[in-house]
């Protein structure tokens, strides 16, 4: 099929949800752990690969959605250096708290998360801005192109913001998602996660990842959690059930860090001609 | 390196020797399948007042490695002022239409098509004008780095660190076009023969 990109071919986006050969669960999980050999012998074989894989074919929107290049290696300008600059203004104190924006209670399982920004000398990341979103308790997210057939909550919208204090704190109070089905494959469904997306001291350092729940039985099965290709730097995912954190009566807590890097720790001296 | 045109050095965290270094990096996860609700805020695409003197529209479209539209992808621009400043004003979350923050973010329409208001970058230290940009999407692993340069400066874009190691065909997807009303048009293409250049630093 030839199709000419100066001529917009736009498909209903709702459309693109489900993979156009709807493999089976066990070819799934089979393409994961091929990859994920293979990727261990690229790496012993000296190759430098990222943590996450834009080439990972089990999750399948990303085969026409990922670069086939290799991504050149640029030492950082001054705006890439720096970040926007949030402070409280930007976001009011109730953002945080994602069971307190409509009339009455979401139902589910009230949590709280909390945990510190850090780079990766472990120093706290003061004042940036720190956005979430996710499923309700059923596994439904509130974006009209989810027509997952699990309730709606009227009390919960799912989305939420924060600044980190002083000491690179943030702390969300919100109710735990359910797993949702969401047609890679036959019987796909996702580890419960919730959506992260954090902003660091220079623009690079900039992440969007997802924070998932300890003991998932889903984490094998599913592609986007294995598009991470080691298991050390999945388990960085995984937030700790914390009981200290718990509120008697009220909520279960749990404890995520989050480390942003860069530009400082990975800016190799390129040779002469070579960026 | 390049940090010693760096003026405003002391507003980054210290450099620290990278053997001190102790907590590996959080990696990152697609923004999908639905982000539009958690990530959306009220002006989020006009980093200048549509009014302002100055302000200009860049925008484009998204495509995949068929040639079709991207219709679930979010783009984020930052760049200096005109003049070359690095904004450090706040308020890039709560728009009070006078104040230049120089953060922006738009989410592709059902055609593909992002769009900013926003003023012309400028150049810092004499260097060549860009927005920095991150691509995020449905079916996208992880965040893609790329600038937006200007297309006038052509003795600057020819200096360009990154821009001179380019293949003509490479150095044609990151700069923009002017368009015939003043604004910028800057298509982005994750996959095929005019793939975008990606970076890393």
């Amino acid at each position: 099929m030839t199709i000419d990109a100066d001529q917009p071919h736009a498909a209903a986006p709702e459309s693109l949800l489900a993979s156009p050969d709807m493999p089976s669960q066990a070819r799934i999980t089979q393409e994961i752990r091929e990859l994920h050999a293979a990727y261990d012998g690229r790496e012993a074989a000296g190759e430098a690969l990222p943590a996450t894989m834009h080439d990972f074919p089990p999750y399948r929107s990303s085969i026409l959605r990922h670069p086939t290049k290799n991504p050149k290696l640029v030492d950082p300008e001054t705006i890439e250096l720096l970040s926007p600059a949030f402070g409280q203004r930007d976001v009011a104190a109730i953002e945080s708290d994602l069971t307190l924006q409509h009339a009455g209670e979401p139902l589910g399982e009230r949590i709280t998360v909390q945990g510190r920004l850090l780079d990766s000398w472990g120093r706290p990341v003061r004042n940036q801005l720190i956005e979430i979103w996710q499923a309700n308790s059923a596994g439904r997210y509130i974006h009209q192109r989810d027509q997952h057939p699990a309730p709606l909550d009227p009390n919960f919208t799912g989305a939420g913001r924060v600044i980190t204090d002083d000491d690179g704190h943030y702390r969300f109070t919100t109710i735990k998602p359910g797993p949702y089905p969401w047609k890679n494959h036959v019987n796909a469904w996702r580890p419960a996660h919730i959506h992260f997306s954090v902003f660091g001291n220079a623009f690079t350092q900039r992440i969007v990842t997802q924070m998932y729940f300890p003991g998932d039985p889903l984490f094998a099965l599913d592609p986007i959690y294995n598009s991470i290709r080691r298991q050390q730097d999945r388990d960085r995912l995984i937030a700790d059930y914390d009981h200290g954190l718990t509120v008697p009566e009220f909520s279960m807590g749990y404890r995520w860090d989050i480390v942003i890097d860069g530009p400082d720790a990975t800016w190799i001296e390129p040779e002469e001609g070579e960026h | 390196m390049r940090f010693d045109k760096l003026s405003d050095r002391a507003q980054l965290s210290d450099p620290a020797p990278l053997s001190d270094r102790k907590l590996a990096k959080t990696p990152g996860q697609t923004v999908g399948p639905f982000f539009a609700y958690g990530t959306e805020y009220p002006k989020m695409h006009q980093v200048a007042h549509p009014h302002s003197p100055g302000a200009i529209v860049l925008g484009g479209t998204v495509y995949d490695g068929a040639g079709a539209p991207i219709p679930d992808a979010m783009i984020e621009i930052w760049a200096p002022d005109a003049d070359g400043t690095v904004s450090r004003a706040r308020g890039a979350f709560r728009r009070d239409d006078h104040t230049f923050t120089g953060f922006g973010r738009s989410f592709t329409n059902d055609d593909g098509h992002y769009e900013f208001w926003t003023r012309d970058a400028g150049a810092s230290a004499g260097g060549a004008a860009f927005y920095a940009c991150i691509v995020y999407a449905r079916g996208l692993p992880d965040k893609l780095h790329t600038r937006i340069y200007l297309p006038e400066d052509a003795p600057s874009l020819d200096a360009d660190p990154l821009l001179r190691t380019l293949t003509p065909e490479e150095r044609a997807t990151l700069v923009a076009t002017r368009t015939a009303d003043g604004g910028l048009r800057h298509d982005l293409r994750l996959q095929g023969d005019r793939e975008t250049v990606f970076l890393v630093f």
